[in-house]
C-alpha cells in the first residue's frame, strides 16, 4: 500500500480525507474552528484535484439543505460544521436522518452562547443526540481523517443509510498539527466504491420522496429510523476489519477500553482529553493502582453493552465530559448510567465530572485529582464541575 | 520530550515557526511532533503564540503547555517577565533583539542567548520576518532540531525563490550563532 506522510491540522486531515472520498457536491458556510476544512476544500475544487460542486451558501441551513438535494439524487455529499453553526442546521439534520440521506458532516466541536466563546466544549453536538444521526468523536487527527474515510462506508451501507456526523474538538484537534498518514487515492477508491442507492430521484425509477406520513404509517418509519440505526453497530465493525485490510490502522468499533479488566476505578470520557487521560493511567499504574480507561467513539448508536462490558467489577466509575444538561447532569453520564442500570450489577458509586467548558483545559494533574474524587466514598455533589 | 514556545505578533509568523519545527522533528527526524497556536481569534499585529511539543514517541497528552524548555521571542517589545513564565530551570530563552539593555529581565537559572535576527531577516529577505531565522538560531544553540531537517521542511513548506532565501537566512543565522556547518 502506498502512502504518504504529513504533518497536518485535523481541519486539513478532514479535507484531505474528504478529497480522496471524492463527494460529488460540498456545500458549507464557514464558522470558526471549522473553516480552514472548507477552505482547502475549496482550493482544491479551484485547483481541479478534486472534481465537485462547491457550494458557498449563505446559511448553514441552506448547507444541510443543499446536500440533502444532492444525495437526492443519489450524490456522494460532505458538509462542515460548528457550534452555533450546528444548531442552525437543527432542522435539517432530522430532515436528513428521516430522508435517509447519507450525508457526511465534519463538526468542530465548539462552546454554545452565551457568554459568547468560539473555544471548545462538546455542547453542540451532544445536545443534537437525538436528531438521527450518527455521531462519532475522534481523539486525533489521524482518527479524524481515518474517520471520514469510514463515514461514508457506513452511512451509505444500505442497512444504515443514515447521515454521520464527525465530531474534532475545536482547536485541540481542528487547529493542531501533527504527523498523519494519507493513502493512495486508489487504495481508498477501492475501499470506497461510488454511492449507490435506491432512495433517490432516478427518471427510471421514480418514486415518491421527501412525503407526508399521516399517524398511520409515521411511526413505522421511525421504527425502521431506529432500525438503521441499531444495525450500524455491526456495520461499524465490518467497515473498521475492512479499512484494516486496507489501511492497516486498527480501530476498536463504538468504544476503546484501557486496563479496565482489574479495574476498581475507571474513568469514561471521549474526544480529544483521551490523549491527557492515557499518560496519566500508565502513570498510577506504575504506582500499582488500578485504574483504567474507557474513551467513547460513538454516542449514536450508543455502545450499551460494551459500556456494561467494560464496567462489571468496579469499585467507582467517573464520566468526565465537556457538556451539561441545565438542571440535571452531563448527558453522557446520563447515557453511561443508563447503560449500566440494565445490568444487576452497578459499580457501587457513579460520578459526573464536568470540565472543559469554553476551552477552559483540562490537564493531567486535574485527570489525577479526578481519581482521587473517584477513590472518596463521600456522596459528594451530583455534578462535580472541574 | 520538549516543549518549545514561541512568541511573535500576528503576521511575524511564530505559529509557522511552530509548525516548520513540527515538519522538521516528525518528517525530517522520524520524530513525533504536536504544533499549535494561541488559540482563538486572529488578529495582526496582537501578541500570538506558538508551540512545539516533540517526542520519541506518539503524543497523547493535548493539554496546554504551560511549562516549556524553549522560549523563542521573535519581537522584542513582547519580552516582559511574563514571557519566560514556566521556562524551566535551565531552560533556553531565544531572543530576537537589537537592543542591549534587556538582561533586567532574565532570571538566573535560564540560558539566555540574544540573536540581531531582524538584521539578519532585512539583509536576507529584505523583510523583518525572523521566524526561520530563529530556528536556525535554535539548531546552533540547542539539540532540539538539526539545520538539514529544517532546510527540508523549508524547502517543502515554501514557494520557490521564498524558500531559496529563507535557506540562506537559516544558514547565515545558523552560522551567526556559533552553528558548525559540517
Amino acid at each position: 500500500m502506498l502512502e504518504q506522510k504529513a504533518f497536518l491540522s485535523g481541519n486539513e486531515a478532514v479535507a484531505a480525507a474528504v478529497r480522496l472520498a471524492r463527494p460529488h457536491v460540498i456545500a458549507a458556510y464557514p464558522i470558526t474552528p471549522q473553516t480552514t476544512v472548507i477552505e482547502r476544500l475549496a482550493e482544491m475544487v479551484e485547483e481541479q484535484s478534486l472534481k465537485a460542486e462547491y457550494l458557498h451558501v449563505e446559511s448553514e441551513h441552506s448547507a444541510l439543505s443543499a446536500c440533502i438535494g444532492a444525495s437526492a439524487v443519489g450524490a456522494r455529499t460532505f458538509t462542515a460544521s460548528s457550534s452555533q453553526g450546528l444548531l442552525y442546521m437543527a432542522e435539517c439534520l432530522h430532515y436528513a436522518s428521516g430522508g435517509r440521506f447519507p450525508v457526511v458532516m465534519m463538526n468542530a466541536n465548539r462552546s454554545l452562547a452565551l457568554p459568547w466563546n468560539i473555544y471548545g466544549d462538546q455542547r453542540d453536538s451532544l445536545s443534537l443526540l437525538d436528531c438521527g444521526w450518527i455521531q462519532a468523536y475522534a481523539e486525533d487527527a489521524q482518527e479524524s481523517f481515518d474517520l471520514i474515510i469510514q463515514a461514508y462506508a457506513i452511512a451509505e451501507h444500505p442497512d444504515v443509510l443514515t447521515p454521520m456526523m464527525i465530531n474534532l474538538d475545536g482547536f485541540v484537534i481542528t487547529h493542531t498539527y501533527e504527523l498523519v498518514s494519507l493513502p493512495a487515492q486508489q487504495d481508498v477508491d477501492a475501499f470506497l466504491p461510488p454511492f449507490q442507492t435506491t432512495n433517490k430521484m432516478d427518471l427510471d425509477h421514480p418514486m415518491s420522496l421527501g412525503f407526508t406520513a399521516g399517524p398511520a404509517f409515521n411511526q413505522s418509519f421511525k421504527q425502521l429510523q431506529h432500525l438503521a440505526m441499531m444495525a450500524a453497530v455491526t456495520v461499524i465493525d465490518e467497515v473498521e476489519a475492512r479499512f484494516r485490510q486496507f489501511f492497516g490502522r486498527h480501530y476498536p468499533g463504538l468504544l476503546e477500553t484501557m486496563h479496565c479488566n482489574d479495574a476498581e476505578f475507571i474513568l469514561v470520557t471521549l474526544g480529544s482529553v483521551a490523549g491527557t487521560v492515557r499518560p496519566v493511567i500508565e502513570k498510577l499504574r506504575s504506582l500499582g493502582e488500578r485504574v483504567g480507561f474507557v474513551r467513547i467513539r460513538y454516542m449514536r448508536p450508543f455502545p450499551d453493552a460494551e459500556i456494561r462490558k467494560a464496567l462489571a467489577g468496579s469499585k467507582a466509575v467517573g464520566v468526565l465530559e465537556k457538556d451539561i444538561s441545565f438542571g440535571f447532569e452531563g448527558t453522557v453520564f446520563t447515557n453511561v448510567n443508563s447503560a449500566l442500570m440494565r445490568t444487576k450489577v452497578v459499580p457501587p458509586r457513579l460520578r459526573n465530572f464536568i470540565g472543559g467548558l469554553g476551552g477552559k483545559d483540562i490537564a493531567a494533574a486535574d485527570i489525577e485529582q479526578i481519581f482521587e474524587r473517584m477513590k472518596s466514598t463521600d456522596d459528594g455533589e451530583s455534578v462535580e464541575f472541574i | 520530550m520538549v516543549e518549545i514556545r514561541f512568541h511573535g505578533r500576528g503576521g511575524q509568523g511564530a505559529f509557522t515557526a511552530a509548525r516548520l519545527l513540527g515538519i522538521a522533528a516528525t518528517l525530517f527526524e522520524h520524530r513525533y511532533a504536536l504544533a499549535y497556536p494561541s488559540f482563538g481569534p486572529e488578529r495582526r499585529g496582537s501578541p500570538v503564540l506558538g508551540f512545539t511539543r516533540i517526542d520519541d514517541r506518539k503524543i497523547a497528552d493535548r493539554s496546554i503547555i504551560t511549562q516549556c524548555d524553549v522560549v523563542v521571542i521573535l519581537d522584542d517589545t513582547l519580552l516582559d517577565a511574563q514571557a519566560v513564565n514556566g521556562l524551566r530551570a535551565g531552560g533556553l530563552l531565544l531572543v530576537n533583539t537589537t537592543r542591549n539593555d534587556l538582561q533586567i529581565f532574565f532570571p538566573d537559572n535560564i540560558r539566555t542567548v540574544l540573536v540581531n535576527a531582524t538584521l539578519l531577516a532585512q539583509q536576507y529577505l529584505g523583510r523583518p520576518i525572523t521566524n526561520t531565522a530563529m530556528l536556525g538560531a535554535l539548531a546552533a544553540v540547542s539539540d532540539v532540531v538539526k539545520l538539514h531537517s529544517l532546510f527540508a521542511a523549508v524547502e517543502q513548506e515554501m514557494k520557490g525563490t521564498i524558500a531559496g532565501k529563507n535557506a540562506v537566512l537559516l544558514e547565515h543565522t545558523y552560522i551567526t550563532c556559533g552553528g558548525k556547518l559540517r
